[in-house]
């Protein structure tokens, strides 16, 4: 399998991520867009891996996993925390810094 | 005949073209649904879809980290939070800057292309394969511990204090002090019986649903010894969503029942 396919396939998904990302007004859909963008990421360093046949690439790409875990952790208290807050996700409402 | 023997596709290959349009897809569908929960759930299709992938490039150990970790524990995470947030809530569509989406999309486009150009001026030929690394320790969950525990131990080190930190943290931010005393159920008797004294309402439990020949939903009401509804019978958030039932519908069958039953017993009984 030529590995070029799997950075298009990557490509493809982390566009999706940042289309997403700059669409969605939902402070969790935004969320998952940036793991989507994280999971691309990840599957290029896969695919790189097997390219230069050394496990490097697979190291860094279980680092990646191990920091959107805790990322995804604090990410989310804080989004409780806003909902408690303002009673909603979406980040029009979040502009309390601008006044 | 030993050219037949080699295979036409690999198994990469096919774990490439069902997994790669099936995560294009829920990738798509994750952006597109407005509810949060059906994101999530393509997001975890897109997850488990890419962990396949990571078992057709020589990456065991991977694979199954990616479906325990990101399908298993950071998606449920998404979900728990989403059922916090509230699933009903949708998103409003209104544009707070002109032109928003349309230039967003075309800010990814162009994202793409400089992606698609830059590594399409990179592109390699073939792979050199993982089955040395992969075999040099005895697997590659082995090959990936020498290196964790070997060359890139500093930074292992450093992960766990991130995930300390990054637990503290949530545990911080989450926390949210009680403002009024925890009711216990001495006071909550003593708040009934205050209401039965000043406002009339009945101390005991509420009365259950209504149940007849046909019907024991609880959206069913109970009927009181003269025939009448009783209000207090259905709970409110129902009788919000979807009405009362008609008391008179549900009992009708019965009602027919005992008229047909009292026609047909008139003349058994001259008969004997």
């Amino acid at each position: 399998m030529n590995p070029n396919f799997y950075v298009v396939l990557a490509a493809i998904l982390f566009t999706i991520g940042i289309v997403g990302f700059l669409v969605r007004k939902n402070a969790l859909v935004l969320f998952m867009s940036v793991e989507l963008m994280l999971n691309a990421c990840n599957l290029l360093l896969v695919s790189f891996s097997r390219v230069w046949g050394n496990l490097d690439g697979q190291v860094a790409s279980f680092f990646v996993m191990v920091v959107a875990a805790a990322e995804v952790v604090v990410g989310l208290s804080i989004i409780v925390m806003i909902y408690r807050a303002r009673h909603s996700a979406n980040v029009d409402n979040e502009n309390l810094l601008r006044y | 005949m030993t050219a037949l023997l080699v295979p036409l596709v690999t198994g990469a290959a096919v774990a490439y073209w069902i997994c790669g349009p099936i995560m294009v897809l829920a990738a798509l569908g994750m952006i597109l649904f407005r509810k949060a929960v059906y994101s999530a759930l393509s997001l975890a299709l897109v997850m488990i879809n890419l962990a396949i992938i990571y078992a057709s490039q020589d990456a065991p150990f991977l694979f199954v980290v990616q479906i325990i970790v990101y399908t298993g524990a950071v998606m449920m995470l998404f979900l728990f939070v989403v059922m916090l947030v509230g699933v009903d809530s949708r998103e409003s569509m209104i544009e707070k800057i002109q032109g928003h989406t349309v230039a967003s999309v075309l800010a990814a486009v162009g994202a793409f292309i400089l992606l698609a150009s830059f590594v399409g001026s990179s592109l390699v030929s073939g792979a050199v394969g993982l089955d040395k690394s992969n075999s040099e320790y005895g697997g590659n969950v082995q090959g990936l511990a020498a290196l964790l525990f070997g060359k890139y131990v500093l930074a292992f080190e450093a992960t766990s204090a991130l995930l300390i930190t990054a637990a503290v943290g949530a545990m911080v931010l989450a926390y949210a002090e009680r403002l009024t005393p925890r009711l216990n159920q001495k006071a909550r008797a003593k708040i009934r019986i205050e209401d039965y004294v000043t406002k009339g309402i009945h101390p005991g439990p509420r009365p259950s649903s209504g149940v007849y020949a046909r019907h024991n939903a609880i959206t069913s009401p109970a009927l009181l010894p003269d025939g009448t509804v009783s209000q207090d019978s259905v709970s409110a958030v129902l009788v919000q969503r979807s009405g009362l039932a008609d008391a008179d519908a549900l009992s009708a069958p019965t009602k027919k029942a005992f008229a047909a039953l009292d026609t047909a017993q008139g003349p058994d009984e001259e008969e004997l």
